[in-house]
């Protein structure tokens, strides 16, 4: 990424909006870099969607400053922005057929001849036959490419996505994500990607904002909010974790030890993000797949230094790659571990006496004054 | 034998049932279309007197020569005038009554929600009266622009319902993408706002037309001597019926049927050329 041209950055300074007395965004910092692939990601009513249409111009903030490089657009209206946006649902005129939908932004700005660029913009999507047809004689999928290339046609500084993906099946979602992701890498112009699929979020995009409650609860790039989540609701939101209540014991170099139940676990302290003073509480988070099962009888095959945690098989489902085991600990109740169908062992069914173990490098450390359950399926329902 | 019988009743019983819901739609249309039927072949009677209710001889007379009668033409040209412009005011004045109920929250809104249907709902003598009421106390000279604002009135609900109903219909974010394609406020009414509701638009103008040009009731209270072609054939019905009422009505009818055609098959070809 380049630093030279910032005239695509997105910076959003104390930007906030209520309506009455909610407060859809709390005031936020965000700076997007230009020709990033950037996602908003959270549940429905966290606030992505009031930050992008902010962005847009569609929405006014309550406080706050929408820049765009260098200029301040926050008292621009949406058509003197050069933003453009593809809605939820598309939001295709029904009136107009594809080419002029197409045009539509174009024509506004009194280009005379769209002939071309239109036609250049169609074959970019693969919808060049389709030109004369109205809206609502294409399918999904090739509606949300209209909904793209009447967007990208203008040359947008910034392209806003609110959750262009929602309204496909899984299987033209996934191509779609590819083909946007390609898009993107091939005009080189700011995304901002508004989703709730964290999966869409991890693929597409080089920098996500998981928000949560109108507040960016963590940002960063996929790969890093995903084994070093900050706080609870990341930890449950992105994919699944393993949250183990435990005391700070003591330092020793770079680590902490701590104590949960009986035994000792070691967590490296970069990695965690709560206070580490001596008998302080800490949740200790491991992710599913980076634990080992081993059966208690082979116990003494575990190398040195690893955590470990002893308990029972309550269930086990094959889901064919893998075997999903739910643990009874005494330390914690129903913990995850997905197993790596390679070779599996015939004694690892439910009743048996199990030992958990993984490497410390894989542990976070949160923050335990947190809901322990922020950002799971079940408090979301 | 007796099987066989039975067997062609059972098949006639199940023509019946197969046919049942086109027999049923040809004699409602019969029952719909008859007087019209009865108005088109007295159109071409040559009567003796003056009424036109008894079947004499065919004739083309009145059809050579429809404004043959006097005043029948002028009252005719005059209901078409105030129909336009009543069409005209009640569509504009709606449209934009009905955006307004729509899309903005303001203080008398629901009384106005409700208040607008209140000329849907009244007995048309009793609005005549109260109308008459107001022009005479007001001492408006009865006449063409009377006639015009009760048609105005009355006309504006059915256009805000009609009109109405296709803004609720319509997708915000369809005006959003328009302002975020570079389209101000103006740009956005005319390119995307107005192109959709066209069709409400025009359903609310159509129905305003049909009901300024054969108003009578409200028309006969206000029009002072102003005589609008309702008007006209109420007052020879009692005098005698020319036979050009026939055929102006029988014009009309063929007016409004080839225009559904048209509409028709404009439709079908434009379906035919999408798929």
């Amino acid at each position: 990424m380049t630093t030279k041209d910032s005239s695509g950055d997105v910076r959003l300074s104390g930007i906030s909006k209520t309506y009455g007395s909610f407060t859809a965004v709390h005031p936020l910092d965000l700076t997007v870099p230009q020709g990033s692939f950037f996602a908003l990601l959270g549940a429905s009513g966290c606030g992505k969607t009031t930050t992008l249409r902010m962005i847009a111009g569609l929405e006014e903030p309550t406080s706050g400053t929408v820049f765009l490089g260098d200029q301040d657009v926050t008292a621009l209206p949406p058509y003197k922005r050069p933003v453009n946006t593809v809605f939820q649902s598309y939001a295709l005129f029904p009136h107009l057929d594809i080419f002029e939908n197409v045009a539509f932004g174009l024509r506004r700005r009194g280009v005379k001849s769209v002939k071309k660029q239109v036609e250049e913009m169609l074959d970019l999507v693969q919808l060049g036959e389709q030109a004369r047809k109205k809206p609502h004689q294409l399918s999904g999928g090739q509606q949300q490419r209209v909904a793209v290339a009447r967007a990208l046609i203008n040359h947008p500084k910034v392209l806003l996505l609110d959750e262009p993906l929602g309204a496909l099946d899984l299987k033209l979602r996934r191509q779609m994500q590819l083909e946007l992701k390609r898009i993107q890498t091939e005009v080189g112009i700011t995304f901002v990607h508004v989703t709730h699929d964290q999966e869409e979020a991890m693929t597409m995009a080089d920098t996500v904002a998981v928000m949560n409650a109108g507040r960016v609860e963590q940002l960063g790039a996929p790969d890093e909010l995903y084994e070093n989540p900050r706080t609870t609701f990341v930890a449950n939101f992105l994919g699944t974790s393993n949250l183990i209540e435990a005391e700070v014991d003591t330092k020793a170099g770079d680590d902490i030890v701590l104590k949960a139940g009986g035994g000792k676990l070691t967590l490296p302290s970069e990695r965690c993000s709560a206070s580490t003073a001596t008998g302080g509480k800490v949740l200790v988070g491991v992710r599913p797949e980076k634990i080992s099962l081993v059966h208690a009888d082979d116990a003494g095959e575990i190398p040195d230094g690893r955590n470990r945690i002893t308990g029972t098989i309550a269930d086990a489902s094959f889901i064919g790659v893998s075997t999903q085991y739910v643990i009874d600990s005494p330390i914690c109740p129903e913990l995850a571990v997905y197993v790596q169908n390679v070779e599996r062992d015939g004694r690892l069914t439910p009743g048996a006496d199990v030992v958990l173990h993984w490497s410390p490098a894989h542990t976070f450390g949160l923050d335990a004054a947190q809901d322990i359950d922020a950002g799971t399926e079940e408090e979301a329902a | 034998m007796d099987t066989r019988r039975s067997r062609k009743l059972g098949t006639s019983v199940n023509w019946l049932k197969r046919h049942l819901v086109v027999i049923a739609g040809l004699f409602t249309l019969g029952f719909l279309l008859l007087p019209n039927v009865v108005v088109t072949v007295f159109s071409f009677n040559n009567p003796k007197g003056r009424f036109n209710y008894e079947w004499q001889e065919f004739s083309t007379a009145a059809w050579t020569d429809p404004c043959g009668v006097a005043d029948l033409c002028g009252s005719l040209s005059l209901s078409l005038q105030i129909a336009l412009w009543a069409t005209l005011g009640a569509t504009v004045l709606g449209a934009m009554i009905a955006f307004a109920l729509v899309r903005y929250r303001f203080r008398a809104r629901g009384a106005v929600n409700s208040l607008i249907f209140l000329p849907m709902a009244m007995p048309e003598v009793v609005m005549a009266a109260s109308l008459l009421t107001l022009f005479l106390n007001m001492g408006v000279q009865l006449g063409f622009w009377t006639i015009l604002i009760a048609h105005i009135m009355f006309c504006l609900s059915f256009v805000v319902t009609a009109v109405k109903a296709r803004v609720m219909s319509m997708d915000p974010r369809l005006e959003e993408a328009a302002r975020d394609l570079y389209a101000g406020p103006f740009q956005t009414f005319v390119r995307v706002t107005l192109p959709i509701a066209a069709p409400g638009i025009a359903a609310g103008a159509l129905l305003a037309f049909a009901l300024s040009f054969d108003d009578f009731i409200i028309t006969n209270f206000n029009a002072g001597s102003t005589v609008t072609f309702p008007m006209f054939v109420w007052g020879s019905a009692q005098r005698g019926t020319p036979v050009q009422i026939n055929v102006i009505g029988t014009a009309m009818f063929v007016v409004a049927v080839l225009l559904v055609l048209a509409s028709m098959a404009i439709g079908s070809r434009r379906k035919r050329q999408k798929a």
